[in-house]
């Protein structure tokens, strides 16, 4: 085949390949068809990194392969072995891989100094920036979820920092760009402060926060690819990484929403952490309770309402909790589920596990189905939730959750908390509900809980 | 690819983006940032053209890492979304809300 063919056959693939992904993605978008859309984008995935092995000029193929292979065996490994609790973490990291990418795009570009236009040097430059920084935010976000690192480091000034690094980097990605002084050693210090921009960036920001993050990073992770395909002249680079950049942003908004708080909050603001200490007009005492007691009360309830949060994931209690309900359906009881929207640490966190264990779609109400039903309940179950369920959120306006929506766990009849210490929640504000006159306090890790639940309702 | 023609694609690329996106239910939040994080695994040919065209020892170095990120991105992406969606498949068939 003529070189000419050959371009006509690579940019016919990628063509398909930006066909596919956006029906693929589309198809993602319904439950009924979102198992199709995943396998639609695979091929299109498929087909453009074929014909890129055609690509004219291309050398170091057995670089190349072995890079290919390297990456695959290491990330389907992981990527079937990992839990499903710990999805948000992995989902962090490959996005930060692909930010990574991005910017190893860019490095290389830059690197080679040749005379590129103003427009694409820019390009090179801001994609590179920008990749820089979700991938070591993408690392940190990761590395604070897997537990690997605990505090949110913050102190005075730091917003100051961080400006005046993003700032160095621009000036020095200017010189960059503008070829005034494009040398080696004025590249790596820009992508050195790109790199440190996404740490200073992401440490500060509390755990409760992460899903908004990671979702913000995969936004920009898209951005970047679609800069690099400027670049390098390659429309399904552009034509995926912008459609990336807009969903991803779409969803970053959604997600900020239904936390009832703006994207600068997030990411400018101390939440928790600071605001923990002073907490006010929590009045009254926990008061324990005993498995068997919490048995016979939901055996003989006719509602029961359960309110997964962040320590069923970790305890890994879906399944016995479905065990669990179970039981209590054949008893005649209604069971409900009530999903916070940002219970857990991604949006539909919760709804992917209880899927894993087999619990019914309509069983699985949202907050505004369900908040109307809890009081009509008699017993609301929460189960490792504790900001999502905390009503100063309603009340407080000193509170830094004050105006996020709440599910209205404190209007059942009787309220059990699931918990597995008298710690506070990830944004580390004491939980008013948890000292209601209603409630009553079941300590244990969770999956042990359920087992003892279990036990308690059978015996009846 | 004139600059012009550029411009059009990334407008209109990000229109559907966001599109696409616009009216999906909670419960597929987490697989669809999954999903887009798949998608944007296509750095990989970017990756791989950059690593084709490396002359330097440097060059070839971060053109290496780079497709080994890339690949893994596309891969892991792959995996994940593909075991979230499975789980999504089971439940409709056991006669959740969107089979009737």
């Amino acid at each position: 085949m003529a070189e000419g063919d050959i371009r006509l056959l690579i940019d016919a693939s990628y063509f398909v390949t930006a066909v596919l992904f956006i029906f693929g993605l589309k198809r993602m978008s319904s439950p009924v068809t979102a198992r199709s859309g995943i396998l639609w984008a695979g091929a299109g995935m498929l087909v453009a990194t074929i014909v890129t092995f055609l690509y004219p000029g291309m050398s170091n193929y057995p670089l190349i392969l072995a890079a290919i292979v390297v990456g695959t065996i290491v990330a389907w490994w992981s990527g079937k072995r990992v839990a499903m609790t710990d999805m948000p973490q992995m989902i962090a990291l490959y996005n930060g891989m692909g930010g990574g990418a991005a910017a190893a795009i860019a490095a290389v570009e830059l690197y080679r100094g040749e005379e590129h236009g103003l427009a694409i040097a820019t390009l090179a430059v801001i994609g590179g920036i920008i990749g820089a920084v979700s991938f070591s935010g993408s690392l940190i976000a990761f590395a604070k979820l897997q537990g690997l690192i605990k505090r949110s480091l913050r102190f005075g000034g730091q917003q100051v920092l961080n400006l005046l690094i993003l700032a160095g980097a621009l000036v020095l990605g200017g010189l960059v760009a503008l070829h005034v002084d494009a040398s080696p050693a004025v590249v790596t210090a820009f992508f050195v402060l790109a790199l440190l921009l996404g740490v200073t960036m992401t440490l500060p920001i509390g755990g409760a926060d992460m899903p908004v993050v990671i979702s913000l990073y995969n936004a920009l992770t898209g951005l970047a690819v679609g800069f690099e395909g400027f670049v390098l002249n390659n429309a399904a680079m552009i034509i995926a990484g912008t459609v990336v950049g807009a969903a991803g942003s779409l969803l970053t908004q959604l997600m900020a929403k239904a936390m009832n708080r703006s994207l600068g909050n997030v990411l400018f603001s101390g939440f928790g952490e600071t605001a923990g200490a002073e907490a006010t007009g929590v009045t009254g005492s926990l008061k324990p309770i005993e498995a068997n007691d919490v048995g016979v009360m939901m055996a003989f309830a006719q509602k029961v309402i359960v309110v997964p949060g962040y320590g069923m994931a970790v305890a890994q209690a879906q399944h016995k909790i479905w065990e669990l309900c179970q039981l209590l359906i054949d008893r005649g009881v209604t069971v409900r589920f009530a999903i916070h929207p940002v219970a857990g640490r991604m949006p539909g966190h919760m709804n992917v596990l209880l899927a894993e264990a087999g619990v019914p779609y309509d069983l699985i109400a949202d907050l505004d189905e369900i908040n109307a039903e809890f009081e009509t309940a008699d017993v609301a179950l929460v189960i490792g939730a504790n900001d999502v369920v905390n009503p100063v959120a309603r009340t407080d306006k000193s509170s830094p959750i004050y105006g996020m929506p709440i599910l209205n766990a404190d209007r059942a009849k009787n309220v059990i908390v699931i918990k597995r210490g008298k710690g506070t929640g990830f944004s580390g504000i004491e939980n008013a509900l948890f000292y209601l006159d209603n409630t009553r306090m079941l300590y244990g890790d969770a999956q042990k809980v359920a087992a003892d639940l279990i036990q308690a309702v059978k015996a009846i | 690819m004139t600059g012009m023609v550029a411009l059009y694609i990334f407008m209109l690329a990000a229109f559907t983006g966001y599109e696409v996106i616009s009216r999906v239910p909670v419960i597929l939040h987490t697989p669809l940032m999954s999903g887009s994080n798949f998608v944007h695994g296509i750095v990989l040919v970017g990756a791989m053209v950059a690593l084709g065209h490396a002359d330097t020892t440097l060059e070839k170095t971060i053109g290496f890492i780079g497709v080994l990120l890339a690949a893994g991105n596309a891969v892991g992406g792959y995996v994940v979304t593909e075991r979230m969606l499975e789980m999504f498949k089971s439940s409709g068939s056991r006669g959740g809300r969107e089979t009737h």
